[in-house]
């Protein structure tokens, strides 16, 4: 499912090694395809009664018009950057995570917990506590579908969605009795916890906007996991047995607790996600319904288109995810704007992702005639990450 | 967890073990993992060649919505179950040459078209219905002759509507022509060996064409069958049941019998929870604990028989290029 | 290196393009709300609605959508927008703060996840006001009301009638979560029911979902094959245990909207939410300056609650008399819609 260029593998330790550095290919490809999807959509909100142009003017406008705009993209963009984070070390083992929504549940709840459980200490032992227990929630909801996989043969895409579903109506039950704020008034029983301590707020960034500190924490998670899977030992080791478990078999590799490793890691990206929601949150409680997207603001999928539109790479990620949530952020501007229903904001995503994904051959195409001058294989701009075929067929006869 | 539940509660268990609770929960069960077991049925035979979708979810609502509303309007139950397995047919076309010719990532395609297939049933529900309508044509019980007559045990399983004979044959028909039939073969050899079909002049693209069109067909018909037991649509009326049919694909170790397992199996606890919260056998905060059940059970159970599943077809998620 | 060359430029021109776009939103935006700002005045009032399921949904949010038709209908507003399936609450606090920027007169949050959004956003917007509900809870804010329906109270009539009908003495209840308004109509439905009838059978299953049409109905059938004879049920994934009900010929109570025209044979009366008593009250101390401060509460004496027969079904005068009778003694005070 992943494949590298051939021209820029070394050889470490006696197993190929594949330079993953994006280019221009990389950027151009995904915008083209959005462009396409977003002129099919202005096909809808004709036939709906509305103007394409001015809903676009507004969707820009929402998502990127002013500092409060890039300021609300910008928190939108958080858990997508986290999760498709997650997503990509999860897909760099060949492992399949669909368990973001009940991870990103998981480190909530586990956050949450802790917040409550200490309130008084200050800030700056407790938010770092919290980010961490999110981190640590996740881990443990991730942790449960890789051993299943490693050591029981179990599927992830059957645990992990199995798990979302456990995962929230174990939310949902916490918070309908043990962790429900007691004292609301009248008969509300609203689903939700105290307003949880200040000193575990997420410090706004810029006054008067909603950015707070939880970029900070999306930035760095999303270069931890760069160094992890490409300066590191261990990273190399998960990323050896994505591209060929015999081959990391034959090499000494310990497939199996590199396959747990990858899932609890992927899925403490999502649990840190959780953290930074709730501690983000212009509520600054944890409120869970039933089901999850209430809460998550369906991060769990959305991610894992965050993480293709960065070629699943942790760095690009960066920027596909502010992309990807001004998109949404300015959808929903658009809607409040032309009156359109809110039902066409995920027709558009759904076309962008069909686009966007179905674009990425050409990718690889039109990172070839970038790069067809640059015969330096160690020259930064080398070829796109993420393409389909054509070049190194690792996928051809592996196993999930 | 289940059993401090059991303790607290104000009914005593016994009142589920009586020969009609038990009846109305199997009967329940089938009705509940029909359209678990069209959806699944379907993308089995498109992984059997080598081809995920994770759209099957949207796919369902599309051809939910489009079941529905074909009912609503001509009356006719026949027509809105044709017209779901129709725009399953389109979808599933969209998707063939998404993957086929695209070579999409199908990790990630599918939640296009679910995202996709979400916000256009919600869009187009609101806009050509508006509020929601019952339905007053459905499909009506068939009994089948002499088996039906069984007492009791007779009119719960052999008293059903034709969708749900249509999945249970199709349990048999899958089996038998991905098994017995060239075609069948020409899947299970797309999806383990592709190069190797393709070098026997076995068109890749054209199986997994006809694959993934049959597949989305039965999600197609999975969403309708929905609406037309529920006699109306709602927003997300699926409930995430396309999902878990896929789960159900890697339960039933991409055998149609197996998924056939699973469905009943996940229909038969979901049906039981909620028999047991209905008699008030269960009840109080504990009773959501309790809703885990389904998800929980079927997980320990694929663990438990997990090393006798096959695996999965070697060529799973894997686009095909002519010329490695 | 010729490459490199070209590729700069183009992300240079890409990034121009795009701050330029930018730098030219930023000047429209303030025209934007200029012109939204000088609308106001005279009879001009408009409002925007933010809310958790879809304004069809023939429970919760049509009950607000269907009052602010009315209130547009008889003049009191000019307008109103609405944001329906903002189930994310992050995403209803975006949509919350940009009515409010938009220069709308009433800004509603109709769901009780919202509340703790306005206490946010309610500071930085003086001279908007916000009105949320189900609650009672206004944080102190100068501008922020709270609305509740005490649906118990409906729901005590409702089970009033239901206990009569039952010739079976087993009542069926369908419910979401065990919280906020649906708790409160299903435990008043449970207490009319067994002031009634006091050997009557109620049972409840909370489904532990808002949105499980499918399992909703399978809940339906499953009080149905134990007995039960009449059924209620709260939040709109009961649609599907509607349907079923209609088709088993069994009787059913709505709560929220009027649910007749799913079931038009079985739906005994519906407990409708009728909003626009308060938000009309609510609309006219704005107007005289109060943006905030005040709890409402839709009850049956105040004409917020209204229990809306179906004509099409053929309710005993007995029946009748005791559900009029049990609206009045709530409304007097003379009998508690909590049991006792």
């Amino acid at each position: 499912m992943l494949n590298f260029p051939a021209r820029a593998v070394r050889t470490v330790k006696g197993m190929p090694v594949k330079r993953n550095r994006p280019d221009l290919s990389g950027v151009i490809v995904p915008l083209g395809a959005t462009a396409l999807a977003l002129l099919i959509g202005a096909v809808f909100i004709l036939l709906l009664g509305a103007n394409p142009i001015v809903g676009y003017w507004e969707l820009a406008k929402g998502a990127f018009g002013g500092v409060d705009e890039l300021a609300d993209t910008a928190t939108k963009a958080m858990p997508l950057l986290l999760v498709g984070t997650g997503i990509s070390i999860a897909f760099r083992a060949k492992v399949i995570n669909i368990g973001g929504e009940g991870q990103i549940i998981a480190g909530a709840v586990l956050s949450t917990v802790t917040a409550l459980a200490v309130p008084d200490l200050p800030a700056v032992i407790l938010i770092p506590l919290v980010m961490l227990a999110g981190f640590v929630g996740g881990g443990l909801w991730g942790a449960v579908p890789g051993a299943l996989k490693a050591y029981l043969g179990v599927n992830e895409i059957l645990s992990t969605i199995m798990l979302n579903i456990v995962a929230i109506q174990i939310a949902s039950y916490l918070l309908k009795d043990p962790l429900i704020d007691k004292n609301q008034s009248g008969a509300a029983n609203i689903p939700q916890t105290v307003r949880l301590s200040e000193n575990a707020d997420l410090p706004i960034l810029i006054p008067g906007t909603r950015l707070h500190l939880g970029i900070v924490v999306a930035l760095l998670a999303a270069v931890g996991a760069w160094i992890f899977l490409w300066r590191t030992k261990w990273g190399y080791r998960v990323r050896a047995v994505g591209e060929s478990r015999e081959a990391a078999t034959y090499a000494g590799i310990p497939v199996k607790r590199m396959t747990l490793l990858a899932l609890t890691l992927s899925g403490a990206m999502c649990g840190l996600a959780g953290a930074v929601l709730v501690f983000g949150s212009e509520s600054h409680r944890l409120y869970i319904d039933g089901s999850s997207a209430g809460f998550t603001g369906s991060a769990g999928f959305n991610g894992i288109v965050t993480a293709l539109f960065g070629g699943l790479h942790p760095l690009w990620t960066i920027p596909s995810s502010f992309l990807f949530g001004g998109l949404l952020v300015g959808a929903n501007a658009m809607q409040r704007a032309i009156e359109i229903p809110t039902f066409l904001v995920g027709v558009l995503n759904g076309l962008v992702v069909i686009f966007v994904v179905s674009a990425e051959r050409y990718k690889a195409q039109l990172g070839r005639f970038l790069t067809r001058n640059n015969t330096d294989p160690d020259e930064p701009n080398s070829v796109a990450s993420f393409q389909s075929d054509d070049e190194l067929g690792i996928n051809e006869g592996a196993s999930t | 967890m289940i059993a401090a539940s059991i303790l607290a509660a104000q009914a005593p268990l016994s009142n589920f073990f009586t020969s009609a609770v038990i009846l109305a929960t199997l009967a329940s069960a089938i009705r509940l993992a029909t359209p678990y077991l069209l959806a699944s049925l379907g993308e089995t035979l498109g992984q059997k060649s080598g081809v995920l979708n994770l759209g099957v979810e949207g796919v369902m609502l599309l051809g939910a919505f489009f079941g529905y509303w074909t009912v609503l309007e001509t009356k006719n139950e026949w027509l809105g179950a044709a017209v779901g397995i129709g725009v399953g047919a389109i979808m599933g076309l969209v998707y063939a040459v998404m993957t086929v010719n695209m070579r999409a990532e199908q990790g990630i395609s599918g939640i296009g078209i679910f995202l996709f297939g979400l916000g256009a049933s919600e869009l187009l529900f609101s806009e050509l219905v508006g509020t929601p309508l019952p339905l007053t044509s459905k499909f009506d019980p068939v009994a089948i002759p002499l088996l039906s007559k069984i007492p009791k045990v007779g009119e719960v399983l052999f008293d059903q509507n034709v969708i749900v004979y249509f999945a249970i044959v199709s349990v048999v028909v899958m089996t038998w022509v991905i098994n017995r039939t060239t075609f069948g073969l020409n899947v299970r050899a797309v999806g383990e060996t592709p190069e190797a079909a393709d070098s026997l002049g076995v068109s890749v693209a054209k199986v997994r064409y006809t694959t993934i069109i049959i597949a989305n067909m039965f999600a197609g018909l999975a969403g309708a069958a929905l609406a037309l037991e529920l006699n109306i649509f709602q927003n997300n009326l699926t409930n995430g049941i396309g999902f878990i049919a896929i789960a159900l694909v890697y339960f039933g170790g991409w055998k149609p019998s197996g998924v056939l397992a699973g469905s009943l199996l996940f229909g038969l606890v979901v049906a039981t929870v909620n028999q047991l919260k209905t008699l008030g056998i269960v009840s109080g905060t504990t009773a959501s604990l309790v809703t885990t059940a389904p998800a929980i059970l079927t997980v320990l159970a694929l663990a438990l028989i997990a090393r006798r599943a096959s695996d999965p077809p070697s060529a799973l998620t894997v686009p095909f290029t002519r010329g490695h | 290196m010729k490459s490199n060359y070209r590729k700069i430029i183009a992300l240079l021109a890409a990034l121009a393009l795009l701050g330029a776009a930018c730098g030219s939103d930023a000047a429209s935006t303030d025209t934007t709300t200029a012109e939204s700002g000088s609308t106001e005045g005279g009879a001009e009032f408009t409002v925007a609605v933010v809310a958790p399921s879809a304004a069809n949904d023939l429970a919760f949010s049509q009950s607000m959508h269907d009052a602010l038709e009315r209130l547009k209908a008889d003049g009191t507003i000019s307008d109103f927008v609405i944001s329906e399936n903002m189930f994310v609450v992050e995403d209803a606090g975006a949509a919350l703060r940009g009515y409010a920027e938009d220069g709308f007169d009433l800004v509603i949050g109709h769901g009780s996840q919202y509340g703790s959004l306005l206490q946010e956003i309610a500071p930085d917007f003086p001279e908007t006001a916000f009105v949320w509900g189900t609650a009672a809870d206004t944080f102190g804010e100068p501008n922020i009301s709270a609305y509740s329906a005490a649906a118990d109270q409906g729901g005590y009539v409702l089970g009033t009638m239901a206990a009569l009908l039952s010739t079976s003495g087993q009542i069926g209840i369908v419910g979401p979560l065990e919280v906020g308004d649906a708790k409160l109509y299903i435990d008043g439905f449970k207490a009319g029911a067994e002031a009634t009838t006091p050997d009557i059978a109620v049972n409840i299953n909370y489904i532990e979902s808002f949105s499980d049409t499918a399992l909703a109905a399978e809940a339906a059938t499953a009080f149905i094959g134990a007995g039960a004879d009449v059924l209620t049920g709260s939040a709109q994934m009961t649609a599907g245990a509607i349907g079923v009900a209609g088709n088993a010929d069994v009787l059913w109570f709505g709560t929220q909207s009027a649910q007749t025209q799913l079931a038009p044979d079985v739906v005994v009366a519906n407990q409708v939410y009728h909003w626009e008593g308060i938000l009309a009250d609510l609309i006219g101390n704005i107007s005289s300056g109060t943006l905030g401060g005040q709890s409402y509460d839709l009850t049956l004496e105040n004409g917020g609650l209204v229990i809306e027969y179906n004509d099409g079904y053929e309710l005993p005068a007995e029946v009748k008399a005791a559900a009029e009778a049990a609206i009045a003694g709530i409304s007097d005070g003379s009998v508690s819609s909590m049991g006792g």
